[in-house]
């Protein structure tokens, strides 16, 4: 007992102090991707980009570049890959969307450092003020690879401390208020997933974790039809990446539950 | 003309060399080798050839052996029959290979004691995901619990039924297939642009257990000679992917067993070494870190130094950590002679990675396979004899050490030079891969060995890329650890072995 009583002051207090400061980040960090408006030439004819992405998250949309973050695993080629360097990955954490649409990035004149809104309403419930205080995940990883249920799983660790923002993840979906869907979803998760869902409780939010629970990412066309939770459900949070940052699951539950974050 | 073709880890040979043997003369060849000195990699279908001469298709079948105490590896084949009297009953261990073989080929290996689906594909006549014949017990007193595939935590997907006397476990039959995305029928006709991501997604928390296989390929196909530098650097992700997973699952075990200190302290020292894996490339697990030729990343001296010291600000809380639970009785009892995997039970399934080792087999790919530029920097097996949870517990915590001492070596002395041969750094295009070739790669993940097996056509594209994760020889052995034991053990039994359900379906 007084070994345990040693070990725990000797490994200190740990939770981070997020919100109430901004988190610390690796320096190589890929976050949100800028395209440079004045040097982006994809509206001429370049498709080096285009070419190099895994996943197809950039496209031509009406003659201008658009990269899809619910596509993006966040690997960087394109960057590498542009003449012209106009398409950077910044550090900028706070990437999720209350809208499949607002994880779409075009070329902007504003630097890359410039703030970006957010693209995250808060639920638009009755039960909102509820959730605030109590909002309860059923996690379902639909073929996910383990790294994006990692992330979302580190949040209950002392480090986050996700229980004090009133978020818990429980076993089972009759306790749960949403669904937090992680991989691509393919044939072989869907009547689970759809049987979990049916048992939630409402508002049955559904939060949409990863490349691969947006649009089925890296998996998307292949034999398994493992196309994302949004060909299956109502999603109401996307929160990107492959996997994305505690950080940015965390910046994106918060602000969808009208909370304060840095 | 030898029965077989030998070759190391990390290299190629030409398809025609693999000699061919009459189904029965491969049996007995097999059977030789399994039961005297061998262990089994992979055994699969080759490409579908076309014989246009006698308008039909043929295949081969192909073993990949490893001789450990030699360091080498052996390849034989044998044309592939309709059906065949089944090779499980005498060699267990290829007992989920058949399954497999007869799921994707309609290759019936006759007499095989258990045929049932693996990962429940896409085919037309196939069974829906769950549709199985499951195992039954009858009689007074038996019970069924059927678990999943949604579990109650956040973990992957899987069907597990046991079947239970009172509070016994007479058998667990695990059924998987719910995580199959469709990756290895994808990685045909590559590599593209896609299957380096699809490396690294295999299994998400072996990102570079994969991903530096695949690399292996390509350099054994490509005759692209690896930059020492970027390969030192593989070998240091690699350990920093066994440090986080195995100080994860300590916490998990101590999580289970209730003892919340050990629990909550690893909790967060996990994420301590997936923040030094960021460091290096910038992502937690290791995506963009290594490509053919090396990594395409680089680490210059500051960083290495920076890397190491939190490495051992991280290590001290591990063993602080690790021995409260070590110090505490009723940690102790609940672990020791549960799950107990004995070694001929271990070696006749074919076990790997620490599990195996847990058991008292030697099999360490990094001691007896090193890859290319990696002899000499191979690091202590250790081996311990129980076979328990506490055994493969122990087992992690002493690979810990290793990885901890390994790691700070490597970066105290990382060979000069660039991270990688390859002319286009961070490789987006492959360099071509030699036609007709087959190459194999050995990785020791921190679950145990990764084996990738690729076969070239005639344009050097993949013909054939066959893909195994450690859990795909494990899943049976947490099976067999059940066995007798309370269904209240399972969760420390299954988080003592941790397998992956991705991995495994692909």
């Amino acid at each position: 007992m007084l070994q345990t009583i040693a070990e725990r002051l000797r490994q200190q207090y740990r939770t981070v102090p997020y919100p109430s400061a901004h988190p610390v980040l690796s320096e190589r960090f890929m976050g949100r991707p800028h395209i440079n408006a004045h040097t982006c030439t994809a509206n001429a004819g370049c498709t080096a980009c285009m070419e190099v992405c895994p996943t197809q998250a950039l496209a031509l949309q009406e003659g201008t570049l658009g990269l899809d973050m619910g596509r993006c695993t966040f690997c960087g080629k394109c960057a590498k890959a542009c003449p012209q360097s106009a398409l950077t990955f910044t550090k900028e954490y706070r990437l999720a969307s209350s809208t499949r649409q607002g994880l779409w990035v075009f070329p902007s004149p504003e630097p890359a450092d410039a703030p970006v809104p957010s693209q995250v309403q808060p639920f638009d419930h009755p039960m909102l003020p509820s959730l605030r205080r109590s909002c309860r995940l059923r996690e379902v990883s639909a073929a996910g690879c383990n790294a994006c249920e990692a992330d979302c799983n580190v949040l209950g660790t002392i480090v986050f401390d996700l229980p004090r923002f009133g978020i818990d993840y429980v076993a089972s979906p009759r306790h749960a208020d949403g669904l937090l869907i992680t991989g691509p979803l393919p044939r072989n998760m869907q009547l689970a997933t759809q049987k979990c869902y049916t048992a939630v409780t409402p508002p049955k939010l559904v939060m949409a974790v990863g490349a691969c629970a947006i649009s089925g990412g890296l998996f998307s066309g292949l034999e398994a039809e493992g196309e994302g939770a949004p060909a299956h459900l109502t999603v109401n949070l996307f929160i990107p990446g492959c996997p994305p940052h505690p950080y940015t699951i965390l910046d994106g539950m918060l602000r969808f539950l009208g909370k304060q974050v840095p | 003309m030898a029965n077989h073709i030998t070759l190391m880890n990390g290299t190629s040979v030409p398809v025609h060399s693999i000699p061919s043997l009459g189904i029965g003369e491969f049996s007995q060849w097999l059977t030789d080798e399994l039961h005297n000195r061998a262990r089994v990699c992979a055994f699969f279908a080759g490409p579908q050839e076309n014989d246009s001469q006698n308008n039909r298709t043929s295949r081969m079948l192909y073993a990949v052996l490893a001789r450990d105490a030699e360091n080498s590896l052996a390849v034989a084949a044998t044309p592939a029959p309709q059906a065949y009297p089944a090779f499980t009953p005498a060699m267990p261990a290829l007992h989920l290979f058949e399954r497999e073989l007869y799921e994707e080929t309609g290759i019936e290996p006759t007499g095989h004691p258990w045929l049932k689906p693996v990962r429940f594909p896409a085919t037309p006549h196939g069974p829906a995901i769950g549709i199985a014949d499951f195992f039954t017990v009858t009689g007074e007193d038996v019970h069924e619990v059927a678990v999943g595939p949604i579990h109650a935590g956040i973990i992957e997907c899987g069907h597990f039924r046991f079947q239970c006397q009172g509070e016994v476990v007479m058998h667990l039959e695990i059924s998987l297939g719910y995580h199959h995305r469709g990756i290895e029928k994808a990685l045909q006709g590559g590599p593209t642009k896609r299957t380096l991501p699809f490396m690294e997604t295999l299994a998400g928390d072996t990102t570079i257990g994969h991903s530096w296989a695949y690399s292996t390929i390509i350099e054994a196909l490509a005759h692209l000679p690896v930059a020492p530098r970027g390969q030192a650097l593989r070998a240091v992700a690699l350990e920093l992917e066994r440090l986080a997973n195995h100080t994860g699952d300590l916490g998990a075990l101590a999580g289970d067993i209730g003892y919340l200190p050990t629990s909550a302290f690893c909790g967060r020292l996990r994420g301590d070494f997936l923040n030094i894996t960021a460091l290096l490339c910038g992502n937690r697990f290791g995506r963009n870190l290594v490509c053919p030729g090396g990594t395409a990343v680089a680490a210059d001296a500051a960083l290495c130094r920076t890397m190491v010291e939190r490495l051992h600000l991280a290590a001290k809380d591990v063993e602080g950590a690790a021995n409260l639970m070590w110090r505490t009785g009723s940690v102790l009892s609940r672990m020791m002679g549960i799950g107990t995997v004995p070694e001929k039970a271990a070696r006749d399934l074919g076990l790997v990675g620490p599990a195996a080792r847990a058991s008292g087999l030697p099999c360490d790919a990094r001691s007896t396979h090193p890859l290319p530029g990696m002899r000499g920097h191979d690091l202590h097996t250790h081996t311990l004899q129980a076979g328990d949870v506490f055994a493969r517990a122990t087992m992690r915590h002493k690979e810990i050490q290793e990885s901890v001492a390994f790691i700070t070596r490597m970066l105290q002395s990382l060979p000069e030079g660039e991270v990688y041969s390859h002319p286009t750094p961070g490789c987006s295009n492959t360099p071509p891969l030699a036609p007709h070739t087959l190459a194999v790669a050995l990785v020791e993940g921190w679950r145990g060995e990764v084996c990738h097996v690729a076969m070239t056509g005639a344009q050097g594209n993949f013909a054939r890329y066959k893909v195994m994760d450690p859990s795909f020889h494990n899943w049976i052995g947490l099976a067999m650890a059940l066995r007798g034991q309370q269904i209240s053990d399972f969760p420390l039994c299954n988080k003592s072995f941790n397998l992956s359900y991705c991995g495994h379906d692909l």
